[in-house]
């Protein structure tokens, strides 16, 4: 039988992956928040933005977390880009054409990236990769832990952009009521671009947090999508806090489940949670307002 | 159409094995076949009820493991299992739907929810010893029409053109019918439809039900065909992406869109295979960028660009 | 470091053909006047999608082979004809593997050699036997493979089962050897095919050979994190660890058993994805170090496989097996055609049945075809020492005894 002093390293290895996989649908949940888009790209763009980081540093020598600071500009005028040009262009404001582009998009990203990089899998070896944090109860990897009070850091900043901002307070309008918002003077597809590009930027810091503890192949953008769907509508699109507490609450569901249950149960229970959360409460944990 | 194109086209379609004499482009047109019975179920529900769903997997893999449990496991006669198969697939479609409908899920909410019923199904039949687990199921090779595999492709073929055109045929019904009117109504706008007295519970039902039995046909097909199943193949996000590629690049809504979208999509796919092959990755870059521009040029599929094209010049001011 | 895949287009062949049939005729009676015809083969892998790494690696050591046979004179008993590579991309989906069957039978071509995953070769085998077209599987090691019957169907590498008994065996050697250090063993597997059948195999084996099976834990492909199965493993305190999956889980999960400081008298993977891997050994040494695998190698005594070792580094690739077993699977075939003398089908299925081929670089016993699979064949036990990859069973290719247990870790 398991001992129960198990579950409590358990939980704290469930939420630390839980946030990561918050840091993964934070970019997501403003995109379809504000664009009501389903981004199928979101996986390729992870892997993009891993190999931007890997990259960095293999050729460059900068370590992931100060990474950091190169992958998020540049990766917010891609995405900024990406939606002026391609998605925004193209969908003459149909939902299905949009979901479309993205799966293009992200076809597209994921082979290019397998004939540019080949198909085998790269890791990087920081001299922190393998450092454990002995809390007593538990032994937590160095990257991981500082991944949890980076998604912890990240949610609120972007709480604060969107609450307190002026370029929010025009995103929050749009979201709301995009014809509405043209009447008052917000031009509406810059702002659309702006909060896709800020959604691909939170993907260039996850990458950069994502890297040291994982690592990147051309189709690791798959590994983390669906969670990241099932985590975004958990806590409610649009909203970071339900990210936030959607990626906790699935990593510690995974992880418990799949440590009293058995693996599969617990990637049955997170689809499982997914599907109730959509048939008794699609708004989420705490809504679909970008709060 | 006239009478005359229609007879050929139906003579030429049953030529085929005849005039064919490459394996490889029968079989070709086996999988535009097997393709065109699925995107035409995917557009019941999706064209023509405007439900988009992105877990046409569970339908088919449902349709797969029936067959071949059955046939496999408990002997039954392949085409007894592939009845089974539809109605099998069929029910799932019936439970989706009622959870879902029942829920009021619509739009992306739908979508996400069959992705999820689909990998739920995944997971669940990759747990199950007798349907072959993780390791998957292998179906024996026994040929004999009795087990539903032939000696040669032209078997295969004729099943496949059965299939295809009785997809065809459904979609011809249905437009033409009252649940297929009820269906463009709930479409273009569900809640006004409702307050018509349509009863939309019912009808989506009733489409999700089709829908499904229709591609756990192709499951079961898939099946005997290629011999191997395991539950990655059978429920993966593949099989429900290309479901739906193939009637939204022809022509969403449309009778022959899916046929036309299935036949451009694999004939895309080899192009790019035989000019780009060789480098890993290349064929699929053009693949998806030929997705991309066919949605931002053509969003009414290669059908609404047919249309316009013949039609004569509308006067511009 | 990114890794480039040989792209070897069929010019470069025929020109490096020319060049090696000039030298090559210097010592070799001119028969012909012309220049026979070449042989079209057929080299079909996943080389897009989720297998890509292991189809293009795959690739590359068939046609590193092929260039060596087209330098060397080509098939000599039908005129010096050189070999042709025809590529085919299965796309990771063993309907697209079976299409593209159809595809180079009609090409015209004498065989297939491939497709490396198993699901992929139970389609591409099917298929290629309806037209009685030779086929040589590289590694494909699930035994459905073999045991359907097909006479046009080779497997010159070893199987689930024989790899599996062979990994036992040699536990149990080394376990006596050790004064019996090990008694509890703790599986940990991939979902799919193969990590299934290897820990049914392993489930059933063990106990008879007086180990205990504490726990077998299953996980997805892919995972993302082993944290709780390595809380598991710490839960049951198991002497050995053995794994069973694919190169990206097996890092995260030795990872993993560092990071949570697990010792253990061992870790034995049969078939792991990253034990005998020179990269796995080049990028995570200290994770490396003392990991035993019962896995697919090759023969290190033997001059032309250190040559073969060699020349992939050069090209920036990792000497896998994926390589040495391709470049052996064409090599297998081009003596088949030798003895053939034909490139007829059923000339060619006869003499890939009846080969006695001992020219390879692999650690293997007699050649010899039993219903299509070579049953010579044996998979070798390797440990990672120094920094390098040492075999330590079969006895006649050993370079030593193996260290166990592992010696405990300062933490």
């Amino acid at each position: 039988m398991l001992d129960p002093i198990i579950l409590i390293p358990a939980a704290i290895n469930g939420l630390t992956m839980g946030a990561v996989y918050a840091l993964v649908a934070l970019g997501l949940t403003l995109i379809y928040g504000v664009l009501h888009i389903i981004n199928f790209a979101h996986g390729s763009l992870l892997m993009v933005a891993l190999y931007a980081a890997f990259f960095l540093y293999r050729l460059l020598g900068i370590d992931p977390y100060l990474a950091i600071v190169v992958l998020v500009p540049v990766f917010f005028a891609a995405g900024y880009a990406l939606q002026r040009s391609v998605i925004g262009t193209s969908g003459q404001g149909r939902d299905q054409n949009v979901l479309l582009i993205t799966l293009g998009v992200s076809i597209v990203l994921e082979n290019a990236a397998l004939y540019f990089f080949s198909a085998d899998t790269k890791t990087i070896d920081t001299s922190y990769s393998l450092e454990v944090v002995d809390l007593g109860v538990a032994l937590v990897p160095l990257p991981r832990l500082i991944g949890f009070v980076a998604a912890l850091v990240l949610a609120a900043v972007l709480w604060a952009l969107i609450a307190r901002t002026d370029l929010g307070r025009a995103i929050r309008a749009v979201a709301k009521e995009p014809h509405g918002a043209t009447h008052v003077g917000v031009d509406v597809n810059h702002v659309f671009a702006m909060s896709f590009g800020i959604g691909t930027a939170c993907l260039g810091a996850a990458a950069c947090l994502l890297l040291p503890m994982f690592y990147v192949s051309p189709h690791v953008g798959n590994v983390f999508v669906l969670i990241a769907f099932t985590v975004v509508v958990l806590g409610g699109m649009g909203s970071f806090v339900g990210a936030l507490i959607g990626g906790l609450l699935i990593g510690l569901t995974e992880s418990l489940g799949g440590l009293l249950f058995g693996e599969a149960a617990g990637q049955l229970g997170i689809f499982l949670i997914f599907i109730a959360v959509l048939l008794f409460r699609p708004t989420g944990l705490f809504g679909s307002r970008l709060a | 159409m006239s009478r005359a194109a229609a007879v050929t086209g139906v003579v030429l379609a049953l030529a085929v094995p005849a005039l064919v004499h490459s394996d490889f482009w029968v079989g070709f047109c086996i999988t535009v076949l097997l393709s065109t019975l699925m995107a035409s179920a995917w557009n019941v529900l999706g064209g023509f009820g405007g439900q988009f769903s992105f877990g046409h997997a569970a339908f088919f893999g449902t349709g797969a493991y029936t067959a071949a449990v059955l046939h496999v496991a408990l002997g039954v006669n392949a085409w007894l299992a592939f009845a089974a198969a539809g109605i099998a697939a069929g029910a799932v479609g019936v439970v989706i739907g009622y959870l879902s409908f029942r829920y009021g899920l619509r739009g992306s909410y739908f979508a996400l929810v069959t992705l999820a019923f689909a990998e739920v199904l995944r997971i669940a039949v990759g747990s199950v010893d007798f349907a072959g687990g993780g390791v998957g199921l292998y179906l024996p090779l026994q040929v004999g029409i009795a087990n539903m595999q032939f000696a040669s492709k032209a078997g295969y073929y004729y099943v496949a053109l059965a299939l295809g055109a009785g997809a065809i045929a459904v979609a011809w019904r249905l437009e033409r019918s009252r649940l297929g009117a009820w269906l463009v109504a709930i479409r273009e706008n569900e809640d006004a439809a409702r307050a018509l007295g349509v009863d939309t519970l019912r009808c989506k039902l009733q489409a999700i039900t089709i829908s499904g039995a229709m591609t756990g046909l192709g499951g079961a097909f898939y099946a005997n065909y290629y011999l191997y199943l395991d539950p990655g193949l059978a429920f993966g996000p593949g099989v429900s992406v290309e479901v739906l590629l193939a009637p939204i690049v022809g022509g969403i809504g449309t009778i022959w869109g899916p046929f036309i979208g299935a036949a451009a999509l694999q004939l895309a796919g080899e192009m790019a295979r035989r000019i780009l092959g060789d480098a890993p990755g290349l064929s699929l870059v053009f693949y998806g960028a030929l997705l991309v521009l066919t949605v931002k040029f053509l969003p009414d599929g290669l059908i609404g660009l047919g249309r316009r094209m013949l039609q004569p010049r509308a006067a511009h001011a | 470091m990114t890794s480039k895949t040989p792209h070897t287009s069929r010019r470069t062949i025929l020109k490096t053909a020319a060049a090696g049939a000039a030298l090559g005729t210097l010592g070799a009676p001119a028969i012909l006047r012309a220049q026979a015809a070449p042989i079209k083969i057929g080299v079909l892998h996943p080389v897009t999608g989720p297998l890509s790494y292991s189809g293009t690696q795959s690739r590359a050591g068939a046609l590193m082979a092929i260039e060596e046979l087209n330098a060397a004179g080509g098939i000599k008993s039908l005129g010096g004809a050189k070999l042709e590579p025809l590529l085919a991309d299965a796309q990771s989906k063993p309907d697209v593997g079976a299409a593209e069957v159809d595809k180079l039978n009609e090409a015209g071509v004498a065989a297939i050699v491939g497709p490396y995953a198993s699901a992929i070769a139970i389609a591409t085998t099917a298929a290629a036997a309806r037209y009685n077209l030779p086929h040589v599987v590289d590694v494909g090691t699930v035994d459905t493979v073999v045991t359907r019957g097909l006479t046009n169907t080779f497997r010159f590498s070893p199987g689930v089962t024989k790899i599996v008994q062979f990994g036992l065996e040699s536990l149990s050697k080394i376990n006596d050897n050790a004064g019996k250090p090990v008694k509890t063993v703790f599986i940990v597997h991939e979902e799919s095919a193969f990590g299934t059948n290897t820990a049914k195999v392993l489930n059933e084996e063990l106990p008879k050979l007086g180990f205990e099976v504490v726990e077998t834990v299953k996980h997805a492909n892919p995972t993302r994190d082993f944290s709780n199965i390595v809380l598991r493993i710490q839960a049951k305190k198991p002497d050995l660890i053995i794994p069973a999956n694919y190169y990206d889980e097996y890092v995260l999960f030795t990872r993993a058993l560092r990071q949570q400081r697990v010792q253990t008298k061992g870790i034995y993977s049969i078939l792991g994805g990253g034990a005998s891997s020179y990269k796995f050994v080049k990028e995570f040494p200290d994770a490396a170090n003392y990991v035993m695998d019962c896995n697919h190698w090759f023969d290190p005594r033997k001059a032309a496989a250190i040559a073969l070792k060699e020349k992939t580094e050069k090209k920036g690739l990792f000497f896998s097996y994926e390589v040495f077993l391709n470049y052996n699977a064409v090599m297998y075939l081009a003596d088949a055609l030798e003895r053939a003398k034909s490139t007829a089908h059923d000339a060619l299925n006869a003499s890939l049945a009846s080969s006695t081929w001992d020219k390879h670089i692999l650690p293997y016993g007699p050649t010899k075809f039993v219903n299509g699979q070579n049953t010579g064949a044996q998979p070798a036990i390797t440990q990672v020492l120094d920094k390098d990859i040492k075999v330590i069973y079969p006895l006649a290719f050993s370079s030593g005894n193996a260290v166990f247990p592992m010696p405990t870790r300062k933490t």
